[in-house]
């Protein structure tokens, strides 16, 4: 039905003489509202969904870091080695110093862990005394191979991917470490 | 009644703005209000996402945006949305006072609201003018030192308003800061705020009637004309749509001040204000600059008031329909004379910094060997992108990653390391294909498409630098022999010209080097240079 026949239908009948054209009218109408409405909002609201939600592309492959020379380390001896690291956060890439414990095993293998508890977060030592990782915050205690001896620290200390170069101990990311059987 | 409308009147109030009586008039030329309206909610919409991946503050500005267009998915439409939306919304408030004017319905007693109105006109192009700065590239950069220049410039007022925006003829952080606020805390609830005046006064006096309406029963605003206004924004919000993810939004290399070789152009909306100051020079600059556009403005407001007369019938309104047909004109022929005033910018060597540039860090032999990959074709038979699978290996694998030594022998005689395969030998000379081999070794998944889309000059200049041996004397990111000056930061040093003539004659400008002269044709010599100072520091 067109607007012209609609315009006459409108001046010349009473209202009940029209009434079946104009609701069908009425309702081609509203569906059209609420439908290119729908369309509008998904256009923008699932765009919108994925630019938030989605975690943004990666741009650099983890690189593998110096920590430093590991040759002269005594077995069974950890030791706290400080490097520097590049991580990017969104748009920026930025120069940390990190730590890592490592503990040399036997001359092949080297573990490198994470300098925090994985308890609550806080930075435990090596107690040469004691010859356990000990974390003050809530007296977790760790083996020298990052077990839990005691404490309510939920899982042993994480550990980085290590790889040694000559003399060199390289680290990758940090990996968080299972629950403990 | 329900409970909800019980306690707040919601449904009611919804109800008695969706059954508006309306002039029986009322048609297709009413929809642009409605319009404007949406494409603000769009701006304020996109707006707010952008802000969510955005630092502001010059440089991390830049470096977040090109974060927004290359790393965040649907970066790239929220963006474009945004961008185009501000021109779209410029071209339908235009349309809207366009309609209003013809139509006369600004008369008694609708004067208040054209002139809400008219400062609604002003706070859009205000976006327009403090968005234009929030990239921070080259573009923003330059073309606010213009509109800063031009305030500066009014008598009196200038230097109030020059602090005002943050700087003595300066563009920088404070200038910044004082957009970016402009931008995204100022202007939108000014906006909100007199949009709804005007909505309100739109409803106060109800939507000017046409000659005939007087003795025609009125309409209701909901559904049909809602069904109109309901069309007509879907049709632009398509458009805009379309234009956000086909049209390539420009991003530029980062703002540099240093830059003086630069032509800044305003935005395609201000392209008019920006010839008309060409026609007045020296003391007369102000009239062109601040007193037209002032005059213009004023009487835009003063509309109502000059035309009082009572002829709305639009076919008669012949004054009103020559005034737009004029400024039509006008604003055509300024702004067409400005497109053929600017200078035809070389396309060829422009740098989308709105995608991935890890090419950049190519050394120039790694950068000659993509030249190579590309003249030879390598890509009919390998993949290097996942989704394009080829005959032969995917070169960007990892996991078959040979040495230099190897790929050199297996291109010279392919089936010598691979017995079998298909593939033909490579007819390039040996230093030639030690650059296709260093690109390869260069090669990851990750990587692969940041690296295919190095643009064509920078490849074709990296070949030039190659066949010319430039790296046995010069350090180019981190290669070659650190004999001359190193390349890299080039463009922080030198200008254009003076590398074009340095390559000409180069004892004539640096006394005592033992370069020797290079003759390129005029294209070979635009892509070198361009290539030379795209080289990052």
């Amino acid at each position: 039905m067109g607007p012209r026949r609609d315009a006459y239908s409108k001046d010349m009948h009473t209202a009940e003489d029209c009434a079946a054209p104009s609701v069908t009218r009425r309702r081609f109408h509203i569906g059209f509202i609420y439908g290119l409405w729908s369309v509008i909002a998904a256009a923008l609201g699932v765009p919108a969904a994925l630019y938030l939600l989605l975690p943004p592309k990666l741009r650099k492959m983890p690189n593998w870091v110096t920590a430093g020379d590991v040759s002269k380390l005594q077995t069974g001896d950890p030791v706290e080695m400080i490097f520097r690291q590049n991580r990017v956060d969104g748009w920026k890439i930025l120069s940390e110093k990190s730590t890592a414990w490592v503990v040399k095993l036997s001359d092949s293998q080297v573990v490198a862990f994470g300098p925090q508890c994985t308890h609550l977060g806080c930075a435990y030592h090596w107690d040469e005394n004691r010859s356990q990782f000990l974390c003050p915050c809530h007296n977790s205690i760790f083996a020298i191979d990052g077990t839990v001896v005691s404490g309510p620290a939920p899982r042993p200390l994480d550990r980085y991917d290590t790889k040694l170069e000559g003399g060199k101990l390289l680290l990758g990311p940090l990996q968080e470490s299972k629950g403990q059987a | 009644m329900s409970w909800l409308d019980h306690r707040t009147g919601i449904e009611t109030a919804i109800r008695s703005f969706l059954y508006e009586e309306i002039p029986a008039s009322s048609g297709w030329r009413h929809v642009f209000g409605s319009m404007a309206v949406f494409l603000f909610m769009v701006q304020s919409f996109t707006g707010a996402l952008l802000a969510f991946n955005y630092a502001p503050t010059p440089g991390d500005a830049y470096n977040s945006l090109r974060y927004i267009l290359t790393e965040v998915t649907g970066g790239h439409l929220i963006r474009g949305l945004h961008h185009w939306g501000a021109s779209m919304m410029i071209v339908v408030v235009v349309l809207h006072m366009t309609q209003v004017f013809l139509y006369g319905a600004y008369k008694k007693p609708r004067e208040a609201t054209w002139m809400v109105g008219v400062v609604l006109l002003l706070l859009t192009m205000a976006y327009g003018l403090t968005g234009y700065l929030l990239p921070w590239d080259n573009r923003a950069y330059w073309g606010t030192v213009v509109s800063t220049r031009i305030a500066t410039g009014i008598p009196l007022l200038g230097p109030y308003l020059s602090r005002l925006l943050g700087g003595d003829n300066e563009v920088g952080v404070v200038t910044f800061a004082r957009f970016y606020g402009l931008h995204v805390l100022l202007l939108p609830p000014a906006t909100a705020l007199l949009m709804a005046s005007h909505i309100y006064l739109v409803r106060k006096h109800g939507v000017a009637p046409a000659p005939g309406d007087e003795v025609r029963a009125k309409k209701k605003f909901y559904p049909e004309q809602v069904f109109r206004d309901t069309v007509a924004i879907f049709i632009a919000f398509a458009i805009l749509f379309v234009m956000a993810v086909v049209v390539r939004v420009p991003l530029e290399r980062l703002a540099d001040p240093t830059d003086a070789t630069y032509v800044p152009r305003p935005e395609w909306y201000f392209l008019f204000l920006f010839q008309t100051l060409k026609f007045f020079d020296g003391p007369l600059e102000v009239v062109g600059s601040v007193v037209l556009p002032g005059l213009a403005v004023l009487a835009l407001i003063l509309v109502p008031f000059v035309d009082r007369g009572k002829v709305m019938r639009v076919t008669r309104r012949t004054v009103a329909i020559g005034v737009v047909s004029l400024a039509a004109l006008g604003w055509t022929g300024l702004t067409v004379a400005a497109r053929m005033t600017t200078p035809k910018a070389d396309e060829t060597t422009d740098v989308d910094f709105g995608a991935p540039t890890d090419w950049m860090q190519l050394s120039p032999q790694e950068l000659a060997g993509v030249g190579y990959f590309r003249k030879e074709h390598c890509d009919s038979c390998h993949g290097v992108v996942e989704d394009k699978p080829g005959i032969g290996p995917d070169l960007a694998n990892g996991n078959i990653r040979k040495s230099a030594a190897w790929m050199i022998a297996h291109f010279k005689r392919p089936a010598s390391m691979v017995p079998g395969t298909s593939m033909p030998a490579i007819q390039l000379s040996d230093s030639q294909l030690n650059a296709l081999a260093a690109f390869l070794l260069k090669l990851t998944p990750r990587n692969a498409a940041a690296l295919g889309n190095a643009p064509d000059f920078a490849v074709e200049a990296a070949l030039l630098f190659q066949a010319n041996n430039c790296g046995s004397c010069h350090v180019a990111n981190g290669v070659g022999m650190p004999i001359g000056p190193p390349l890299s930061g080039l463009a922080r040093r030198r200008t254009r010209t003076w590398v074009v003539q340095h390559f000409a004659n180069p004892q004539a400008l640096s006394p005592g080097s033992i370069m020797p002269p290079y003759r390129f044709s005029s294209q070979q010599m635009d892509h070198l240079v361009a290539y030379l100072f795209i080289l990052p520091e």
